[in-house]
């Protein structure tokens, strides 16, 4: 186990490595004027134009300028120094604001997908073609069909501006009770699915023949569903948790902005918006690590779920 | 024993969710029942926060409450003084700046005149890469401090005359440098600031320290908010309120939404998506005020399909103005058919002619004799929400012209400005202008002299040239808006863009604050602002 752990930890270097080098290089591709699109629509100065051109490197083009760049940014990378954005701030600064809010809100959100979703989809499970089920079912196809996009700005006006449950935005030191209604609306979709994939696995876990093994032993049946089928039902429910809380830290754009977070999604957002290079890949990196340990984790979560899975 | 484990492991998120939530509850003082607490107001996260180096409304709305200008300016947008005593010149070249006594910075330095120079040479200078670096090219030994490595850190026409009086010496005579004081890029800076001669601190910008009516309550929290309260040593108009809260938002409409909630006390843009709401939403307290903006239609002259002054001339009579601030705009914008906003003295209504008015019959008669081009391309940045007009535009083309209009969209500015500096055919593109100062030469001069800073469309008429130029230089100021307003004409006969409209500040306030004022700049005034009691 512990090696197999290494090895995997070993392999993630060579993964951020490799990812930084790719976003790097799309961002370079896909970099027009970064100075101008700092300005927006007022002219810059030869002065700042200069000042700039020669801070970054922006000079610096084709493909050993793109080498001499990524190089540059790698080194001061290795000491540590995550560069700066093109307003001069530290990125690392801005990383360091940005993540603790966005990993609670992730954290939120997945502890809502955990505690209804999983739950609702055992019982749903238990009791197939119940009113339970079939209206689960629809709901949770209502809320896959709805767009966060749509569904964000509705939560907000209606909990927040008309029956003032909620405050309507959460800002950037949000209490745990600002971030539950962006947490709730960012969570429904991994709920949805999670209640979903339970369900199923949970039914269909019903029907094998250790279920029928422990029924005839005379074991009561709520002992039945938690110990025997939930243990085995829950290894797909957790492979799709662990990735989806990298894609809920990356693909929180929408919630954040709607909400006024000002977490990872949004610092991606303006980031590419403003070709600003060193602070996309900063960013994606800390969401390679993410992806890669949330990875991991499910990988050994196996091993204690399933006692057939076993790791050399 | 293996169930224990799974319920750990199943419980761990919980666990972190709330421990971390438990740790981070640092609570944003957003509402607060004590008369105490701050007035809020809306801004976007500022690029910089030093007054040399501050051109975009967020940073500029800090600052005005964190510094005094030399020069405001009064209901008829001319110039008083502030924090200036008397701005006199005899021949409009040789100007003396005498200041008012007893400003002190928030650090309790008293202001002297020195802090004005040392603040102008910096930014001035050009390998210090301010923003606001071509504001002082009208001061003599300007280009001295620019290029890679200057001949000179000091620009030879500011001179100390004492502790309170300097003089600047001009490269040439111009009539509105006092208007021109009013500019952000005008504030002194204190010693403090600055690490060494000419060289700022890296952390100035975090806290500011001015000489304005409020001062920085800790530092800048980037993306979140900016904290002031009232200088009390401040010798100038005291504010109503002790405290103003700059809460930094990403978007508009979560900023609406906190208004209308009572969250957020100033909003000073209301969202394109709300406007037609935003009356019944807000009742009274929805707002309306003049404001400098001025959206355009620009052409490439450089391009033959639209070379010539008739088939742009026809491209806007073929345009129904008051239809599109109508229906797009619910009235938040008024049709413009002048080169110059409304708000400055020297606007003449109209002066586009025959031109401004809406005439589809005549448009196209032109137009056909012009031979203008069989399809009429309007670029515009797709991040600004300016497609619906385009649209709207665009379709009025096609109906009213009888050629193909099509609108397409740019991913942002920079990339239509890329475009158009490379001449790639991008057809007519949208352009918008805020002024810096309310003067005529302000909307002149960098728009369409022949070397202007955002004239991109390769307009050149050296007759135009002179007679901005001979404004500038004029002995009085009537002189000079006759000489802008020849300039305005000529515009209108050459036509290299088309006026479509002039902006209003649109804004929204919560029940907890009234007297809520926005000047030209899109800027709250801080010092008119009190709490509802």
């Amino acid at each position: 186990m512990f090696r197999y752990i290494l090895r995997r930890l070993l392999q993630m270097v060579l993964a951020f490595f490799g990812t930084t080098l790719i976003v790097y290089a799309l961002m370079f591709a896909g970099q027009g004027d970064p100075i101008q699109a700092l300005a927006g629509e007022r002219p810059v100065t030869a002065a700042q134009r200069a000042y700039l051109t020669e801070k970054y490197h922006l000079d610096a083009t084709g493909v050993g300028g793109f080498f001499y760049r990524y190089f540059d940014y790698v080194k001061s990378l290795l000491q540590g120094d995550l560069g700066q954005s093109l307003t001069g701030r530290q990125i690392g600064d801005i990383l360091q604001a940005a993540w603790p809010v966005t990993l609670k809100l992730a954290l939120i959100a997945l502890a809502v997908a955990i505690i209804f979703g999983v739950s609702a989809g055992v019982v749903a499970g238990i009791r197939r073609a119940s009113i339970f089920d079939n209206s689960t079912l629809v709901l949770t196809l209502l809320v896959l069909g709805i767009p966060t996009i749509v569904l964000a700005p509705l939560a907000q006006f209606f909990l927040g501006v008309k029956w003032q449950l909620f405050p309507p935005t959460a800002g950037s030191q949000p209490t745990f009770y600002a971030l539950l209604l962006p947490g709730i609306v960012l969570g429904s979709l991994s709920l949805a699915t999670a209640l979903r994939l339970t369900r199923t696995s949970v039914a269909e876990n019903l029907r094998a023949d250790y279920v029928r093994t422990a029924r005839s032993k005379g074991l009561v049946k709520r002992r039945i569903v938690t110990v025997h089928v939930l243990r085995n039902s829950l290894i797909p429910v957790v492979t799709f948790l662990g990735v989806e809380l990298g894609n809920l830290m990356s693909g929180a754009i929408i919630t954040e902005g709607v909400f006024n977070i000002p977490g990872v999604g949004f610092n991606l957002f303006r980031g590419i918006r403003t070709e600003d290079g060193p602070l996309v890949v900063g960013i994606v990196s800390v969401l390679v690590v993410v992806y890669l340990v949330s990875n991991l984790v499910v990988d050994v979560l196996y091993a204690v779920l399933d006692p057939r899975i076993r790791y050399e | 024993m293996r169930v224990r484990r799974l319920a750990a492991w199943t419980a761990l998120p919980l666990a972190v969710t709330l421990g971390l939530a438990a740790c981070g509850s640092g609570g944003d003082g957003g509402s607060g029942g004590s008369g105490n607490s701050a007035v809020s107001i809306q801004i976007g996260e500022p690029k910089h926060l030093v007054p040399t180096n501050t051109t975009e409304t967020a940073g500029a709305q800090v600052l005005t409450g964190l510094f005094s200008p030399l020069v405001d300016y009064d209901a008829q947008n001319k110039p008083y003084e502030v924090a200036a005593q008397s701005i006199t010149s005899s021949d409009n070249k040789v100007w003396t700046i005498k200041l008012k006594d007893g400003f002190t910075f928030h650090n309790g330095q008293k202001v002297t005149s020195e802090d004005y120079i040392n603040a102008w040479n910096y930014g001035a200078y050009a390998p210090n890469g301010q923003d606001s670096n071509y504001f002082f090219e009208k001061i003599a030994g300007y280009p001295d401090l620019q290029g890679k490595e200057p001949k000179a850190k000091e620009m030879s026409g500011l001179k100390k005359v004492d502790d309170l009086t300097f003089t600047v010496t001009l490269a040439e005579p111009y009539i509105d440098f006092r208007t021109m004081l009013g500019y952000t890029a005008f504030y002194p800076m204190p010693e403090a600031a600055f690490s060494a001669p000419g060289v700022l601190k890296d952390s100035y910008e975090q806290a500011p320290i001015g000489q304005g009516p409020f001062k920085m309550k800790g530092t800048w929290q980037h993306d979140s908010k900016i904290d002031v309260e009232r200088y009390d040593a401040y010798p100038g108009e005291k504010p109503k309120v002790q405290n103003i809260e700059f809460r930094i938002y990403q978007q508009l409409t979560a900023a609406y939404a906190d208004v209308l909630a009572d969250n957020l006390d100033v909003l000073p843009t209301i969202p394109s998506e709300s406007l037609s709401t935003a009356p019944t939403d807000l009742g009274d307290r929805y707002q309306t005020s003049p404001m400098s903006s001025f959206q355009f239609l620009a052409f490439p002259t450089f391009d033959k399909d639209y070379s010539s002054p008739d088939v742009r001339k026809a491209i806007s009579m073929a345009i129904d103005r008051d239809e599109i601030t109508k229906s797009v705009f619910k009235g938040s914008q008024q049709s413009a058919r002048s080169f110059v906003s409304p708000v400055l003295p020297g606007y003449r209504e109209n002066t586009a002619g025959k031109a401004g008015e809406f005439n589809p019959t005549e448009a196209k008669k032109l137009y056909q004799a012009a031979g203008g081009p069989k399809k009429i391309v309007i670029s515009y940045n797709g991040d600004g929400g300016h497609k619906d007009w385009v649209d709207a535009t665009v379709n009025q083309l096609k109906a009213n012209l009888g050629v193909d209009a099509v609108g397409v969209a740019e991913p942002k500015f920079a990339d239509l400005l890329t475009k158009v500096e490379k001449k790639t055919p991008v057809g007519a593109f949208r352009m918008g202008w805020v002024m810096d100062y309310p003067t005529m030469e302000d909307y002149l001069g960098p728009l369409y002299s022949t070397n202007g800073s955002s004239n991109y469309y390769g307009y050149s008429n050296p007759e135009f040239d002179r007679l901005v130029k001979e404004g500038s230089a004029a002995k009085t100021q009537d002189e000079a808006i006759a000489k802008y307003q020849q300039a305005e004409d000529i515009l209108a006969k050459d036509m290299p863009v088309i006026p479509l409209r002039f902006g209003e500040n649109v804004f929204g306030h919560s029940s907890k604050v009234k007297n809520v004022q926005m000047d030209l700049f899109q800027r709250v005034n801080l010092v008119k602002i009190e709490a509802a009691s």
